[in-house]
């Protein structure tokens, strides 16, 4: 019934180790990492080599940057669904238009698209009060609907463009700017959601929306920004991909909002709101890429990385059930 | 003591603890608690928040098994693993929380997981004769094919405590039983509490309104910081003893010194005229710098909404309101911004981030205090924070999670929250509810502070003796209408609580009141 009710802090108070709990549950993503990480490191002496860490982490540029503003939408309360075709649409804008406009032209394009479908989930979501699963699942349709049309269904290829490949695969001081640019995005997101304002009401807005509301917070409007971060994002993950493979298709995105979620939900953030951070999610996504890579290395059927993605995702959601129980 | 074997052959004493120790952790919680509960009595258990009520009740309800010491049952020494343990001697708990199946009826909640059955298909025949015997037994109805979830508090409370007794409990334990019900409901839920006890079970009362205490227990214990004080008839209790019983000392009074009566020659600081909003009908009121005004009425007569509306958090349908002479704009941020402060009732649905530390929590209203544009500079903030804390007297480092503070702490987080930045005008919802006597205390004397600086303070309370101890003025409230105003001797429990339940309600009744 009315939970304000409750008066049970003695309970609360008179159990110690609460802070032990806290501590601990922070750490439950490192851990494991560590431990992946060592296995790995002596079961496949070709894995610490620069040459792989790098591609390691160029591969997941986009996912890191997708997972960091996706954080943010889950800490706010809602879910983005629609981040992978949101992705595939902004890669076959940008490749499109690369071909004729310009690499400016078709990087600003594919930031827009991203701006514009993160404001309608946001719109949609927030101030027609439409459940955020249902609106960004219904808008991924229509940003891959809109993105065949696009393309006619074809292939887009950028091969005589070599141009438009610079903006992921410069290298500077020996590492990719795919690398680059996703390190200053999720220190950036890390930086407004941990210590400016915003980032207050946003954890604020995801975890007591009425309490924020009264706070004096206009949740609407912050939940709205943290979709059009989210939109954005994918259409930066897009043009990223597509600079790096100078191709790009309608169909390209559709394993990357659960990949994306699964490195979310893994490093910790809860998918209720309220809860979470950026760092969390570098952790995650770098932990499931870590299991693929050293999967690869070790000659682990495929199939096996699939279970064991799905058994982590099970422990981590697990993990956060428990701990709200237990509070 | 003698034991008189009553004519049922029961052993007088229902439950007794002998020499009951806990510890959590190493800390105790109980420390040789030894106490006798009569058969057939209303038995009440008092004590700060952390004294170990809800730890005691625990005990006797299975949910803790003792570190030390007994626990007889009807003469017999038991052992509980389990709630289920408990349940098998009688032995039941109504919670704070109700716990009923919302979509079903009343009699198929209260024969929930033991339903009649004829040839393996339930009988709501059956249900029915059962419901009805059941009621006529205990001596207060219920209409058994209501939705549960369609109940006033108080009625759900009724489910509850008939599904205990349909399972053949004898021995009721009530946590707070009437902090969520006002008026007429608490009133009913004593009744109940009485014939309880008339039809010989026994009922474990546990409250922190310790007039409620008085009135209905037969026994009263006294638990501080896990000891047993005292135990005895409740005719030999007062209000003021108990009290120094709990806190161990004197309190000389519950309340504060009033602040100094304002002028009438002053300017108000708050003018609200003609306001009318979902649940609210035409309210109109002034507030004076340092003046503390109380306002009184049963639950869901309106007060909240009044509340609501002159802090512009639910639409206003017409009216004006100013602050020191200036119109005061629609909406929650003007209302921040100009000075107007709401602690809302319930804290944990309406002011805490619970997944949060104590410093965000404090500071989320106000963070352009400490914010160079986004950027919160968090030296400044801590400093403020931790400042504002010894204000409102909450000890220990501010990166604790809120959730982890009592219920008294946590509210006075929130005023902390209200305190942190200067405002003209205050107004609690319920600033004490769920709240233990020491902490109210606490409470009481930042509104009074808040009055002293010169701001106006408007308390909404249930208890009206808390509204008569802390306001200069009390405003009653029925139907969304202010229909009496109180001051001085006039503020009497006879004439705010006669004026909620029985003054007409002036002109224009609005009719959607909900």
């Amino acid at each position: 019934m009315n939970k304000s009710l409750a008066t049970s802090g003695e309970e609360i108070t008179g159990r110690p180790g609460l802070l032990g709990r806290v501590r601990w549950r922070s750490l439950a993503i490192v851990l494991p990492f560590l431990v992946i990480f060592i296995a790995v490191s002596i079961g496949s002496p070709s894995f610490l080599k620069p040459v792989n860490l790098l591609n390691i982490l160029d591969q997941q540029s986009s996912i890191l940057i997708i997972a960091a503003a996706g954080t943010i939408v889950l800490i706010t309360g809602g879910i983005d669904l629609s981040v992978g075709a949101t992705y595939a649409l902004s890669s076959v804008v940008a490749g499109t238009l690369a071909m004729t406009q310009g690499p400016i032209v078709a990087i600003l394009a594919g930031l827009a698209v991203g701006a514009l479908v993160g404001l309608v989930n946001g719109v949609v979501s927030t101030i027609l009060k439409i459940n955020a699963l249902i609106a960004t699942l219904a808008m991924s349709f229509i940003a891959l609907g809109v993105a065949s049309l696009v393309t006619g269904g074809n292939l887009i290829v950028l091969y005589d463009h070599p141009d438009f490949g610079v903006i992921a695969k410069a290298k500077i001081l020996g590492v990719q700017s795919a690398i680059w640019i996703a390190i200053i995005v999720v220190v950036v997101l890390g930086l407004i959601l941990a210590r400016t304002t915003l980032g207050r009401y946003w954890y604020a807005a995801g975890g007591n929306a009425e309490a924020a509301r009264l706070a004096g917070i206009q949740v609407s409007w912050v939940r709205i920004l943290a979709f059009v971060l989210s939109g954005v994002a994918a259409g930066l993950g897009g043009i990223l991909d597509t600079s790096r493979v100078l191709s790009a298709q309608a169909s390209a995105g559709t394993a990357l909002t659960f990949t994306v979620l699964a490195g979310i939900v893994v490093g910790g953030t809860s998918i209720l709101g309220g809860e979470g951070a950026i760092w969390r999610t570098v952790i995650g996504v770098l932990f499931i890429a870590l299991i693929g890579n050293g999967f690869n290395l070790l000659g682990v059927d495929a199939l096996f990385q699939q279970i064991t993605l799905g058994l982590i995702l099970l422990i981590a959601v697990g993990i956060d059930a428990w701990s709200r129980v237990r509070r | 003591m003698q034991a008189n074997q009553p004519q049922s052959g029961l052993p007088e004493f229902h439950v007794e603890l002998r020499g009951v120790g806990k510890a959590f952790g190493g800390t105790p919680v109980l420390k040789d608690i030894s106490l006798a509960i009569r058969r057939g009595t209303v038995h009440a258990l008092v004590g700060e928040n952390g004294a170990g009520k809800s730890t005691l009740s625990k005990i006797i309800s299975g949910i803790y098994t003792p570190d030390a010491g007994e626990l007889i049952v009807d003469g017999e020494p038991l052992s509980f693993r389990r709630t289920r343990d408990a349940l098998k001697h009688g032995i039941a708990t109504i919670a704070q929380e109700l716990a009923l199946v919302p979509s079903l009826t009343v009699a198929q909640n209260i024969f929930l997981g033991n339903e009649p059955r004829r040839a393996g298909f339930l009988s709501n025949r059956e249900l029915r004769r059962r419901f009805l015997e059941l009621t006529e037994n205990v001596g207060f109805a219920l209409n058994p094919d209501d939705i549960a979830g369609q109940l006033r508090t108080a009625d759900q409370q009724k489910v509850e405590i008939l599904r205990a007794l349909a399972s053949g409990s004898s021995f009721i334990i009530m946590d707070e039983p009437t902090a969520a019900l006002s008026g007429a409901d608490v009133e009913r839920l004593h009744e109940l509490i009485r014939s309880l006890a008339a039809s010989g079970r026994t009922v474990l009362l546990i409250s922190h309104f310790l007039g409620e205490v008085l009135d209905l227990a037969d026994d009263i214990t006294i638990l501080r910081d896990g000891e047993l004080i005292r135990t005895g008839p409740a005719k030999k209790e007062s209000e003021e003893s108990l009290i120094s019983g709990m806190l161990g000392r004197e309190l000389s009074s519950l309340f504060p010194a009033k602040p100094q009566v304002p002028k009438q020659t002053q300017e108000p600081v708050l003018v609200v005229r003609g306001l009318s909003a979902p649940g609210v009908n035409r309210v109109s009121l002034d507030i004076r710098p340092g003046e503390i005004v109380g306002l009184a009425g049963l639950v869901g007569a309106g007060r909240s909404e009044i509340a609501h509306a002159i802090f512009g958090s639910t639409p206003r349908f017409a009216g004006e309101i100013t602050i020191d002479g200036r119109p005061l704009e629609h909406g929650v941020r003007a209302s921040l911004a100009n000075g107007l402060f709401l602690i809302p009732e319930s804290r944990k649905d309406q002011a805490l981030f619970l997944a949060r530390s104590i410093r965000d929590n404090v500071s989320i209203s106000n963070l352009s205090l400490f914010a160079r544009a986004l950027w919160i500079r968090r030296k400044r903030e801590q400093a403020s924070v931790m400042d504002v804390l010894n204000r409102v007297t909450v000890r220990g480092a501010d990166s604790r999670l809120v959730s982890a503070l009592s219920g008294g702490n946590q509210q006075k987080v929130v005023f902390g929250r209200g305190l942190q930045k200067s405002r003209r005008i205050m107004i609690a919802d319920e600033p004490t509810r769920g709240v233990d006597v020491g902490s109210r205390r606490a409470i009481y004397d930042l509104i009074v502070e808040q009055a002293n600086a010169g701001s106006g303070v408007l308390v909404i309370s249930s208890d009206v003796e808390e509204v008569i101890g802390l306001c200069h003025r009390v405003l009653v409230v029925r139907a969304g209408s202010l229909v009496a105003e109180f001051t001085g001797d006039e503020m009497t429990e006879t004439n705010i609580i006669g004026a909620a339940f029985t003054q007409a309600i002036p002109t224009l009744i609005s009719g959607k009141e909900k």
